[in-house]
């Protein structure tokens, strides 16, 4: 039981911010058949450990978690697959399966660099307030890719 | 994604349809009998008897006098009346809500605590039945208000209105109820009640939306919100909605002429849905008491998923429910309820409210059960949250209710989170379970808990 005197609003009620959010047709692609899924739990499992580098974001009680692998074609530095797992609502589900389309075939270098700006464009437009659910999804690469590379440093 | 054609409702605490008796009860109302029932010609004296047939038959069902019915533009608008009402006539003082309130009463509580008010929020317990011991605990000298709604929009739990009408005449306290949700299945006689207050809406019984009552006591004062010709006794002025106030009668007498078989055939649907959800997807509870609860209302949690993606792969199978989880600027909200019942962020935000109303058929039931699971088992494949069953509970909160009802030990270890999974069991199984196996197997968690 809490008692407050003026001050405080102790009610913690979430209220209608009155904006639109339709999800584009690139959005609910993504959500819908989403790309680069591990086909069941043993895949992801097995993966775990194939994986060059892992990255997770997030936490589920702020309501998403991404978990990016990658998989390094040492040659040339560019990443060779990606796999994912998300914990969140349908844009933060469709801006992880579409950044792992992206990155596919792109330089380390290059991957580092993406903000979410890139990923919002990439699936043609967020809703306003969904924007920070994409914000994870560059981090969470970012950390699969200082994973790679920490693991690269001990084997030398 | 294959989308079908079929279109299934189950958001009925949302709002409801108008049904047809409504609609043509309404329609003479806007362009034949459209008079102002302030006018004294022919016109005005018809609409003003429409009006007075509407508040007599709203009188009868509640059990009070027809000058005891205040007509408004809806639920959110008795619930401003009612509280700021009181308390602008009184000046100061003391209210007491719950934390499971509608923002309606939660808001404007909020509002009256900037202009000085002091309100106590009373916790409930994990079903969502307020803490009863509390609430006379925490009444003062200067309390000048109850407010503690009759059923709970999002997870049905019925709260124990009579008891509370019970203390608050004991220690002469105003008290107000939000029945929106109520009207439609349960008890509305004001006496039996003992409330002094009581608010209802049209758009949750199949009546028209923008239409709602407030009934009042007559030795009740308020002050009113909205000034002007004087209508409703002062208490709202503005041109009656004539129709929307026949409409509003009509939607109530024939919610309360058949609740007793309506309720009967949606808690056979309801219990349907809960054992068979229960059953099929794993990693899943039932939120709210598992009897004391609306007909109509099901509320349950998935783990490791998210409630818009559960409500968004619904949709495309033209199945409309609500989700607890909300995202708004920067992270996902979960709802003010699930957090009062102590429910963690994690466990909450994979939580689906289905409301099931007059047109929804077995069948309909039968389809979301068909297309649930593997909604689920996607969602689920593509999770990297893996929670436990037994982590679904705060802990701080378990001890608290623990401390404030003196629980027995059964109770305090069901409240544990231990005993959530199990119990479902039992809902699911019908037996049970939650009482016998409490004993033995949870001992150590309620001490681990006690220790905090």
């Amino acid at each position: 039981m809490k008692t407050t005197n003026t001050k405080t609003t102790s009610a913690d009620v979430s209220g209608h911010e009155g904006e639109q959010w339709l999800y584009t047709e690139k959005v609910k692609d993504h959500f819908f058949n989403p790309r680069n899924i591990f086909r069941c739990e043993k895949d992801a499992v097995k993966y775990e450990k194939k994986a060059d580098g892992i990255g997770q974001v997030g936490s589920p009680a702020c309501g998403d978690v991404m978990k990016m692998y990658i998989k390094v074609n040492k040659k040339n530095n560019t990443i060779r697959e990606c796999k994912w797992r998300t914990f969140g609502c349908a844009s933060a589900i469709a801006s992880t399966s579409v950044l792992s389309e992206m990155v596919i075939g792109m330089k380390l270098e290059d991957c580092k660099k993406l903000t979410p700006q890139d990923i919002v464009k990439a699936l043609g437009g967020l809703p306003a307030r969904k924007i920070h659910c994409s914000v994870l999804g560059d981090q969470a690469l970012r950390t699969a890719i200082d994973d790679y590379e920490k693991r690269k440093e001990k084997l030398k | 994604m294959n989308t079908t054609k079929k279109e299934i409702y189950l958001d009925h605490a949302s709002t409801t349809y108008v049904r047809p008796e409504v609609v043509q009860a309404m329609l003479p109302f806007f362009e034949q009998k459209f008079g102002n029932p302030s006018s004294l010609h022919h016109l005005g004296l018809e609409a003003k008897s429409a009006v007075d047939d509407s508040r007599n038959k709203i009188a009868s069902i509640l059990n009070c006098k027809s000058s005891e019915i205040i007509f408004t533009r809806g639920g959110t608008e008795s619930i401003n009346l009612a509280i700021k009402g009181v308390a602008s006539l009184k000046g100061k003082g003391h209210i007491i809500t719950s934390t499971i309130e509608h923002p309606a009463v939660l808001n404007t509580c909020a509002w009256l605590e900037k202009k000085g008010f002091s309100v106590t929020y009373l916790e409930v317990d994990d079903d969502g039945l307020i803490l009863i011991k509390e609430l006379e605990k925490a009444i003062r000298n200067d309390t000048i208000l109850i407010s503690i709604m009759y059923a709970n929009n999002e997870i049905g739990t019925i709260e124990p209105i009579e008891e509370i009408g019970k203390i608050a005449k004991k220690h002469k306290v105003l008290f107000h109820t939000d029945a929106c949700q109520a009207a439609g299945a349960l008890e509305l006689d004001v006496n039996k009640l003992g409330v002094d207050l009581m608010t209802i809406n049209g758009s949750k019984i199949y009546g028209p939306k923008g239409m709602g009552l407030l009934y009042k006591h007559n030795n009740v004062k308020l002050e009113p919100l909205i000034h002007g010709g004087g209508q409703e006794a002062g208490l709202r002025s503005g041109t009656e909605n004539v129709a929307g106030i026949v409409g509003l009668a009509t939607a109530l007498e024939l919610a309360q002429k058949e609740k007793d078989k309506e309720n009967k055939r949606l808690v056979e649907l309801r219990e349907y849905l809960i054992k068979n959800t229960l059953k099929k997807i794993f990693k899943s509870f039932l939120n709210g008491h598992p009897t004391k609860r609306l007909p109509n209302n099901v509320n349950i949690s998935f783990l490791d998923v998210e409630g818009e993606s559960i409500m968004l792969y619904l949709n495309e199978y033209g199945v409309y429910v609500s989700t607890g989880s909300a995202c708004s600027s920067q992270k996902l909200q979960i709802s003010h309820v699930l957090n009062a019942i102590g429910l963690k962020h994690d466990a909450a935000h994979g939580s689906i409210r289905f409301t099931l109303g007059k047109k929804t058929t077995k069948s309909d039931i039968d389809y979301v059960l068909k297309v649930l699971p593997s909604i689920i088992d996607s969602l689920r494949k593509i999770s990297p949250v893996k929670m436990k069953m037994s982590e679904i509970r705060e802990k701080k909160y378990v001890h608290n209710v623990i401390k404030s009802k003196s629980l027995s030990f059964v109770e305090a270890s069901s409240l544990s989170g231990k005993l959530d999974q199990s119990r479902n069991v039992a809902v699911a199984t019908g037996s049970s379970l939650r009482e016998d196996r409490a004993s033995e197997v949870f001992v150590k968690d309620f001490e681990g808990i006690m220790h905090i």
